[in-house]
This record gives C-alpha cells, structure tokens and sequence, in this order.
C-alpha cells in the first residue's frame, strides 16, 4: 500500500487504533476519552439500566442507534405458554423498549435470536462500529473488524443516557495464526488453545486482533466463535480486520448500506486494517497446523487440554495454589487424575449459544451425526429463528431428531440455563458453550466445552471422544 | 455514591483464583429487582459446600467485614453488575485481588467498590496474617494507596480515574452531561464523515 505523503510522519496505527480514534469524543487528561457507541443492544437483563433511567427521569437519548433482543430468558418450547415469572422477564423488556421507541426483535419477531447471532445477520454489525452490550460476548461482533465490548448496568444506562462511554485505550496484543487447520478443528479449537496457552487472564487490559493465514481463511461464522471467545482470554475484546468475506457476508443484510452506500461503505472498510508497521504491545503466534481437537476438562475456559491427553495430577505440581485449583476442580467435574479424557463418560450433550449455534456450527455437527443415534440425550438450539429455518430448509434437523436429539428454537438456552434448559446437579454434559463455570448450566453441572462436531462425536459414543475417528480422510 | 477515603473494617480470606461472576451470584437469582436487596445470594452456591472458603462468610468473625481478599481473575466471566450489587449488599466496599475481570472492575467502581490490586505475593501474605485470619479490621488508606495491617504497609494499584472516583463518590453521568456541547458537534461531523455507519432502515422495519 502506498502511504499518502502527509502520513508519512504519523506513527503506523493499528486496526484498534483507527477505530478508536475516529470515535473519540474528548480525551481527558486522565486519560480517558469520551467515545461515540454506533450501536447499543439490549436484552431482557437490561432491565437494571432502565429502572436507573426511570430512578433519574432521564429518556433514552438515541432509539436509532439502540436495539432490543429476547435472548437470556426465552423459552425453547411451548412459546405460547409461558411460566409467569419468564414471561414477566420477557414482557418488562418489551415494555421498555416500546416506551423509550427501540426496535425490538422480541419473542414473535422472525429476526429474533440470541443477540450475538441475531444481529450481525441483520446487518447491524459493521466494520468500523462502535458496539456495546450488557453482555460480556459483545465481542463476538468484532469477526466484521467492530470494536465491539460488553459493560454492565450502570454503563447501559450511561450509554441510553447519552450515546457515548468513558473508556481507557486497551493495550493491543495481536493473535496470529497461519498455517492450515487440521482434519476435525475448527475456530474452537484455535480459541480453547489459546486460552489455555495465556490463561483466563491472560489478555487481561488488551485488545486482541486476530490476523494471519488461518484467520483470513475462516468464513464469518469460524471468526464469530473466535472473537465471541475473546472474553474467557480476560481480552476487552477481539477483532479481525474486515475483507472480502466480511463484505459478502454484509451486502443485502436488511440494515446494512444498499446500492451505492455500500459500495462507499465497502471502500472506507477496506482501509480498516493495521498499517504494516504498526506496534503491538504483545504478540502471540499460533501454528494451526499443529492443532488437535481440544477440550476443557475443569471448571474455567483456561483448564483445556487436547482429547489425546489426560486430565492433570495436582501430585506433580509443584506450585500449591495451582495444585489445589486443580484438585477442586477435578473434585466437582467428577474425575480423578491422570484419567484419559476420551475415558470420560458423559450424560448429555447440548449445541447451540452465540458461540456455536450458526449454520455453520449445525452443519459440521450435522455431518457427524448423519445416519447415527446418539447414546445419550441432548439438546440442539440454533442460535437465532433464521438459523432455525435454513437448517430446516437443508434437512438438518431431521438429523438430529433422527439421531435422538431434541430440536427446540433459538435463545441461550442450555448456556446459561436462564430459561429453565439446565443440566441435572452431578451430570455431565459435552457443550458447544462458552463457559464451563460451577453451576453454569445448573446447580452442580459439570460442562466439557467443545467444538460442534467434537459434541456431536461424544453423543455417538456416549464419552468424550477425537473427532478426527470421524472425519479421517474427508479432507474437510 | 458513597465517597470512599478510608476503610477501616475486616477482611474476609476467599483464597480462590477465577471467581467468575457466576459465583458471586448465580443467574437464577437475577430476576429481582435490585431493591429486593442482592446480599443473600452472594457467593450463594459456594456456600452450600462447607468444605468451600467462601463459607467463611457465614462465620460470625466475618459478619462484618467490608473487605474481601482473594486470588487471581477476580470476577472474570458475565458482565452481570448483579455480582457487585451482591458484593455490596453485603457489606463490601473493597475487593483485594491479584488480578480483575476488566467489566467487573468497572462495574465495582460505578457502586463504590474500590478493586484493590496486590502482587500475588502480597496477596499470599495477607491471606496468612493473624488479623485477617481473626477478622480484626485492617485498615485501607485510597489517598496513598496503602493497605495497612499489623506492621505491613502494602501498596495497591488503582486506576488513577477510578481511584477520583471512588475519592469523591462521582458519577459518571454528571460528569458526561458537561460534554453535552462537544457530544452534539462530534454526532454532526461523525454523520458526514461516516455515513454508513448509521442503521439503514430504508427496507427494515
Ligand atoms: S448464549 Fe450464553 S454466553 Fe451467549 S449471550 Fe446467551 S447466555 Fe451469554
């Protein structure tokens, strides 16, 4: 690329960079800057920011830019008959948003989804965005090169309030991985290894931008369940420079820019990347090809190991605290050290979340499970209504009713168990989720977090088991 | 919010790493509105094991404490700020740890929690120091970021915005409302600069 002669003196600047400062509202001489939020989502767990609203008389100040979603507390089924206080969630949400004017994609709506599904396929996630949720997995909106972030309550209200958040420039740490992903992995497995390399903490006060070969080759939804797994990195967020597969997702969406506007979007876009000589604070490189199918066997993201391994013996570490973490956590999952982990038994599994519930996701489970019944139940909850309706449109749900799996509709469902879809106290369930916590898809659950078609082997055999036994030689 | 200058108060030992906001308080409990008041579901199901730290809670030495000391990644996970309002309604107005989910931390600050960050070896001394394990109170000084306990003095960081913040009990929203003016200008120029950037609802309803 040729740098225009008056830039030839600015420092290189990082995707991160740019997005940051063409959003900069003020800088404070504290350090923190004032930036303008393109979009703002809301979902039912939004309802602590509107009560501050209310508590201060104060009206939400831009509905345009601000979007409502059903997700965290939606049923899976019977939608006609809900239980009261689920229905109490759902209603108090689309009472707020009909009285402050935001468009809400509510329990009816055929957009609906879980948020980080929904609304990227909306064509509501742009390159270039700024994006903030209530939601830690806001993240996910960086696969389209958005600097996307969750906050909590009080900052929602401050963002309804004035369509801006104080923010501190993150550090950048750059992730880049190149080379070809192995038969049976995927953007998981990239992500489970990364987060176990760095720990949970790891990307702790950093952005991270994704680059290199195998990330440029990822389609939008391998790069959407890269970037949604940011936050168990401890990263702000994640992001991967928007290009031609960015754009084709983008072009038609319903809120996207049409005709010419997209194509002067497309051309301001593709100047969103970082300049060559930009500096990282931190760089981390990955070799795709060495990558197995992986797996976590304890009770944080970073507690991740390849299915080929055994589960760690706390005897041989040397470090007491570390030690004792590892004990607890193979204490609640139910497992003793040094067991192989393709050992494990397990009692159900469950496919879906806004990490993998997208097309993609289904179809790779889909492939797995083709002409086979699983030994165990489980749950597949497509992560939006049109997801729901292409796979249906393509046959997959046949398969996995077929092969004794429950096929319910789109919301978060088993990830978080808001609903009322949770795993019984004491069994073990072999999930596409995003966090393997204590109790996080129901008191005393023990969660393994996998890939799709990892999840779809383990209920073919009824334990956790390598995928590639399925996929050798498919060469896809 | 409360100004918070000094804190002289107990300190409850949580010698865990990762506590995820799933712990401080599980999902199940965040339908109530927050004038139910969160303090019951704090730490809720750790409790229910009495092997677990988190049950010194319970223990009458502890009832008081202000100040929780744990390990690394504190309240990683969701963005829940019900995990804070649990913290605060019981009592807390200061978390001790090695390490902070970034969203938590923010969302300590907004309700006048002060996330203190100590060196693990810091962290490993506190734990172990007679008056945090007798719940004698210690005492937090915010102005010079310094833990005083026993004979120790240990310093803390804090981010220098949160710690004015926390010093004079300031909002953000007030402090935004100032910029009202350059908010308005920075929409008008950011709409021709980026015009694409706004929702296009020319098809979509
Ligand atoms: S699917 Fe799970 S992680 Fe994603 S937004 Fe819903 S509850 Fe959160």
């Amino acid at each position: 690329m040729i740098e225009q002669a008056g830039s030839l003196s600015s420092r290189p600047k990082t995707l991160i960079d740019k997005i940051w400062d063409a959003h900069v509202i003020v800088d404070r001489e504290d350090g923190q800057s004032l930036l303008w939020v393109d979009r703002h989502l809301l979902h039912e767990g939004s309802f602590h920011a509107f009560d501050q609203l209310a508590k201060r008389q104060a009206r939400l100040h831009r509905p345009d830019l601000t979007f409502g979603i059903a997700d965290h507390y939606v049923p899976t089924r019977n939608r006609d008959a809900l239980a009261p206080e689920i229905k109490r969630m759902v209603d108090q949400l689309a009472d707020n948003c009909a009285s402050h004017d935001v468009t809400l994609f509510g329990l009816d709506d055929p957009r609906q989804g879980i948020v980080h599904v929904a609304i990227p396929e909306q064509g509501l996630t742009l390159p270039g965005n700024i994006m903030v949720c209530g939601d830690s997995h806001t993240s996910t909106h960086g696969a389209f090169g958005a600097y996307a972030f969750g906050i909590g309550a009080s900052e929602v209200a401050h963002v309804m309030m004035t369509q801006t958040i104080w923010q501190k420039r993150p550090k950048a740490m750059r992730v880049t991985v190149e080379g070809t992903l192995p038969n049976g992995t995927s953007a998981k497995d990239i992500a489970l290894h990364l987060i176990a390399a760095i720990g949970a903490d790891g990307a702790q006060g950093h952005a991270i931008e994704y680059a290199g070969s195998t990330i440029s080759a990822l389609t939008m939804e391998g790069r959407l369940t890269l970037c949604n797994l940011s936050i168990e990195a401890g990263a702000r967020l994640g992001l991967i420079a928007p290009d031609d597969i960015t754009f084709a997702f983008l072009r038609d969406r319903p809120f996207a820019p049409k005709g010419p506007a997209f194509e002067a979007a497309m051309h301001a876009w593709r100047s969103l990347r970082s300049d060559a000589r930009a500096v990282f604070d931190r760089e981390i490189t990955i070799d795709a090809s060495t990558l197995a199918p992986t797996l976590t066997w304890g009770t944080t993201p970073e507690q991740a190991l390849p299915i080929t391994a055994n589960t760690p013996d706390p005897a041989t570490i040397s470090d007491a605290a570390r030690a004792r973490a590892v004990s607890d956590a193979l204490d609640y999952m139910g497992l003793a050290p040094n067991q192989r982990l393709d050992s494990i038994t397990i009692d159900r599994v469950f496919i879906g979340s806004c990490t993998n519930s997208r097309i993609e996701d289904l179809r790779a489970a889909a492939s797995i499970l083709s002409g086979q019944r699983a030994k165990v139940p489980g749950l597949v909850s497509p992560g939006s209504t049109a997801v729901k309706q292409q796979a249906e449109a393509e046959g997959l749900d046949r398969i996995f009713t077929d092969a004794g799996l429950e096929w319910v509709d789109a919301g978060c469902s088993m990830c978080v168990g808001m609903n009322g879809d949770l795993v019984p106290a004491g069994e073990r369930c072999a999930s596409t989720t995003n966090r393997n916590f204590k109790g996080r898809q129901g008191p005393g659950s023990r969660t393994h977090l996998m890939s799709p078609a990892m999840v779809a082997a383990a209920a073919i055999t009824g334990h956790l088991t390598d995928v590639r036994r399925f996929v050798q030689g498919s060469n896809k | 919010m409360t100004p918070l200058i000094v804190l002289e108060a107990g300190a409850c030992p949580l010698p865990l790493d990762n506590v995820d906001t799933d712990q401080l308080i599980p999902a199940r409990f965040m339908k109530r509105p927050r004038s139910d008041g969160y303090g019951q579901f704090l730490l809720h199901d750790l409790r229910q094991d009495a092997t677990n730290p988190a049950c010194a809670l319970d223990q009458d030495r502890f009832k008081d404490c202000q100040i929780m000391i744990a390990g690394r990644n504190f309240g990683c996970g969701s963005s829940r700020e019900a995990a804070v309002y649990a913290l605060a309604d019981f009592g807390f107005r200061c978390v001790i740890a090695s390490s902070f989910g970034d969203i938590f931390a923010s969302n300590a600050v907004k309700n006048g929690i002060l996330p203190a960050l100590v060196s693990p070896e810091h962290i490993k001394i506190l734990l172990a120091h007679q008056s945090v394990t007798r719940g004698e109170p210690i005492r937090i000084d915010l102005a010079d970021q310094h833990i005083r306990i026993g004979n120790h003095s240990i310093g803390f960081s804090i981010d220098p915005v949160w710690k004015t913040q926390l010093l004079n009990g300031w909002d953000d929203i007030d402090m935004t409302v100032s910029y009202a003016s350059d908010i308005a200008r920075f929409n008008q120029s950011d709409a021709r600069a980026r015009p694409w950037a706004r929702p296009d609802r020319s098809t979509a309803q």
